[in-house]
């Protein structure tokens, strides 16, 4: 009684400053001064068409480099958690339901085809919505579709470590490269700038961008892999 | 339009406190936390919206020379981006834990749990 009756006066105070809140609320009517700094000098300091991934991946490169080592100890950590007991027996694999012809077909069509479209969102991260991590996450959701068609053929773990680790290095690696080169840690401009708009342009962004979606989707994939594996016992 | 937004993302914080304090499985506690996640970073995005204005992406209709007065704030939706990836790791770390507490305990229950109750 004393817990609902907590809660309640709980939601009823959040309440009370999320409208307190929305009523105060007043719309911006132009660009305060940081996003009108991007919107001015992005073109000519960064040369990406998408400010989002100028700011995501040249002016804020670090808080980048941050999230994708949030990901990667929740990638490890998640293994750990999960990490199978070797003594337990598994399924044998002639106790499972073969897949229907429609979901195997479907994936061989399927595939390829995700992982082009995967690797196209992350190339054209700097001129287009998309970037490595939305790439990152297609290429994953093949490997949840393969997944669901063959829940008992085992992916190569080592393979999948190799490309995040490779993946990761190069990131790092392009970032210290800018120190000795360039203007900074993970300045852009070690590669010419290029023409604005086209495909190779805004210096390293597009290296880095495939990278850290090749990564993110090695980290999703080894993920998605280690809570299939849980269902094996 | 930033009132939408902005209501509906603080309705999903609330939605999601009252599902998190009131539920006792844990798998519901978890879709629970995923909905106030998303209603927060509705209310980022959506503060960042500049009525009539288009998305930060500079093309053949949206000129260099006119980007101050045409596009939104980008910082926000950068944020965000940040925001969306992080909740996916720390939704997948409450789900691996909570696979470990089911083979633990055989149960979801948060009440049949009482290591740490005082």
């Amino acid at each position: 009684m004393i817990k609902r009756f907590s809660v309640f006066l709980i939601m009823l105070g959040l309440g009370a400053i999320f409208l307190q809140l929305l009523l105060q609320y007043l719309p911006d009517e132009s660009l305060n001064l940081s996003g009108r700094y991007y919107a001015e000098n992005t073109a000519s300091e960064v040369g990406a068409a998408n400010i989002i991934t100028a700011i995501i991946v040249t002016y804020r490169g670090l808080d980048t480099l941050g999230e994708v080592t949030v990901l990667f100890l929740t990638a490890a950590i998640v293994g750990l958690v999960l990490s199978r007991d070797q003594s337990q027996p598994r399924v044998k694999p002639a106790d499972r339901p073969q897949p229907g012809e429609l979901l195997s077909i479907g994936t061989q069509l399927l595939v390829p085809l995700i992982l082009l479209f995967g690797a196209y969102i992350f190339i054209n991260g700097h001129l287009t919505p998309g970037g490595g991590f939305q790439g990152g996450a297609i290429l994953a959701s093949a490997t949840l579709l393969m997944l669901l068609t063959h829940p008992v053929k085992r992916f190569s773990h080592r393979l999948i470590t190799r490309l995040e680790s490779i993946s990761g290095l190069v990131f790092v690696g392009v970032g210290m490269l800018g120190i000795i080169l360039a203007g900074g840690f993970l300045d852009n401009r070690l590669l010419p700038l290029g023409e604005f708009g086209e495909l190779f342009s805004a210096g390293t962004i597009p290296v880095i961008y495939a990278f850290i979606g090749l990564k993110v989707g090695a980290e999703f994939s080894s993920m998605l892999l280690k809570l299939a594996e849980t269902e094996d016992n | 339009m930033e009132y939408i937004a902005l209501t509906c993302g603080f309705l999903l914080i609330l939605i999601g406190i009252y599902g998190a304090l009131t539920q006792s499985n844990i798998l519901r506690m978890i879709v629970a936390f995923t909905l106030a996640n998303t209603g927060v970073n509705l209310v980022i995005v959506g503060i960042g919206y500049i009525n009539g204005r288009t998305a930060p992406i500079l093309d053949t209709a949206v000129p260099v020379a006119e980007a101050a007065t045409r596009i939104i704030d980008p910082l926000p939706q950068a944020l965000v981006l940040t925001a969306i990836v992080i909740g996916v790791g720390i939704t997948a770390l409450m789900l691996a834990y909570a696979y470990k507490l089911f083979t633990l305990k055989g149960s979801l229950d948060i009440t049949a749990i009482k290591e740490l109750k005082w």
